[in-house]
């Protein structure tokens, strides 16, 4: 039992470090769990779960504004949800959604039709291949308590 | 793990944050909760400057700049015009010059980039002499 809970343990800790050299994660990330104590255990998760319904929200915005079917795009109107989805993803140390929200930004400001819908799909990817990676890191979480082990601190250097 | 915090200037200090967005209510919630600083959350300035017409008072007001309806610089500006007093710390992504300037002239007393961090906090509570002892 204690062999497969060390496992566990370096498995989490190795995904989760991956998760940062991969730059998925920056160290805000890391400032949000140190937030999470006893009184609320979930915080993290809680927090991501707004960050992704944001996420849907915002790229709901920002696809009908760039849909030109329904008229001139409104390029300041995709630029405000672009800011809105930068500073959240900002907050909990989402780097690539982030840095992807600046290009994403850049080309509003310049009314890059090709490469806001470039970065709007990029963009997409992209929040939801991180949705899929936190899934996993948190499962591995929950594997470790379930097997009665401690979720391990991960220092990040 | 927590880190070590500082003694608070007064006890029972309250604040009201001030953003439109979720995620950032939920995290600047919690951090002055970390803090023992008892808080309330609007959603734009224009609640802001409700909650204070209708004869709320608070120690500090963590106040975003890009919000729907009434944004934050107004917001400062009339709570100001509305000889509220308190403690406004400007939290925002914008770092351009010119904006921050702007936002600092609407009355606030302090000012930090987002994503605001225990320490950021910390910081602000210190330049605006909220706090007794760091720890």
């Amino acid at each position: 039992m204690n062999a497969g809970i060390a496992q566990l343990q370096m498995q989490f800790r190795d995904y989760t470090i991956s998760l940062y050299q991969q730059g998925f994660l920056d160290d805000q990330f890391t400032e949000l769990k140190k937030l999470q104590d006893d009184g609320s255990p979930d915080f993290v998760a809680e927090v991501l779960l707004l960050f992704f319904e944001d996420c849907v929200k915002l790229i709901g915005n920002m696809a009908r504004a760039l849909d030109k079917s329904t008229g001139t795009v409104d390029f300041s109107q995709v630029g405000a949800s672009v800011h809105q989805l930068k500073g959240s993803s900002s907050s909990v140390g989402a780097k690539r959604v982030k840095g992807l929200c600046v290009t994403f930004k850049e080309y509003c400001e310049a009314q890059n039709y090709e490469g806001c819908v470039r970065c709007l799909q990029q963009v997409d990817i992209e929040y939801k291949t991180l949705k899929t990676k936190l899934q996993d890191m948190f499962n591995l979480e929950k594997q470790i308590v379930q097997a009665g082990g401690v979720v391990p601190q991960v220092d990040i250097d | 793990m927590a880190e070590k915090l500082p003694k608070l200037a007064k006890a029972n200090l309250t604040a009201l944050v001030v953003d439109d967005n979720s995620v950032n209510q939920s995290i600047h919630h919690k951090l002055l909760d970390r803090l023992g600083i008892q808080n309330d959350i609007v959603c734009n300035g224009k609640e802001a400057v409700d909650a204070h017409s209708s004869g709320r008072n608070y120690d500090l007001i963590l106040m975003d700049m890009d919000m729907p309806i009434m944004n934050g610089i107004q917001a400062t500006k009339r709570l100001r015009e509305m000889g509220i007093s308190c403690k406004i710390a400007g939290v925002t992504t914008r770092a351009d010059e010119e904006e921050k300037k702007e936002f600092m002239d609407a009355g606030l007393n302090d000012f930090q980039e987002k994503p605001l961090t225990i320490s950021k906090l910390i910081s602000i509570l210190q330049n605006l002499e909220l706090y007794i002892v760091k720890t």
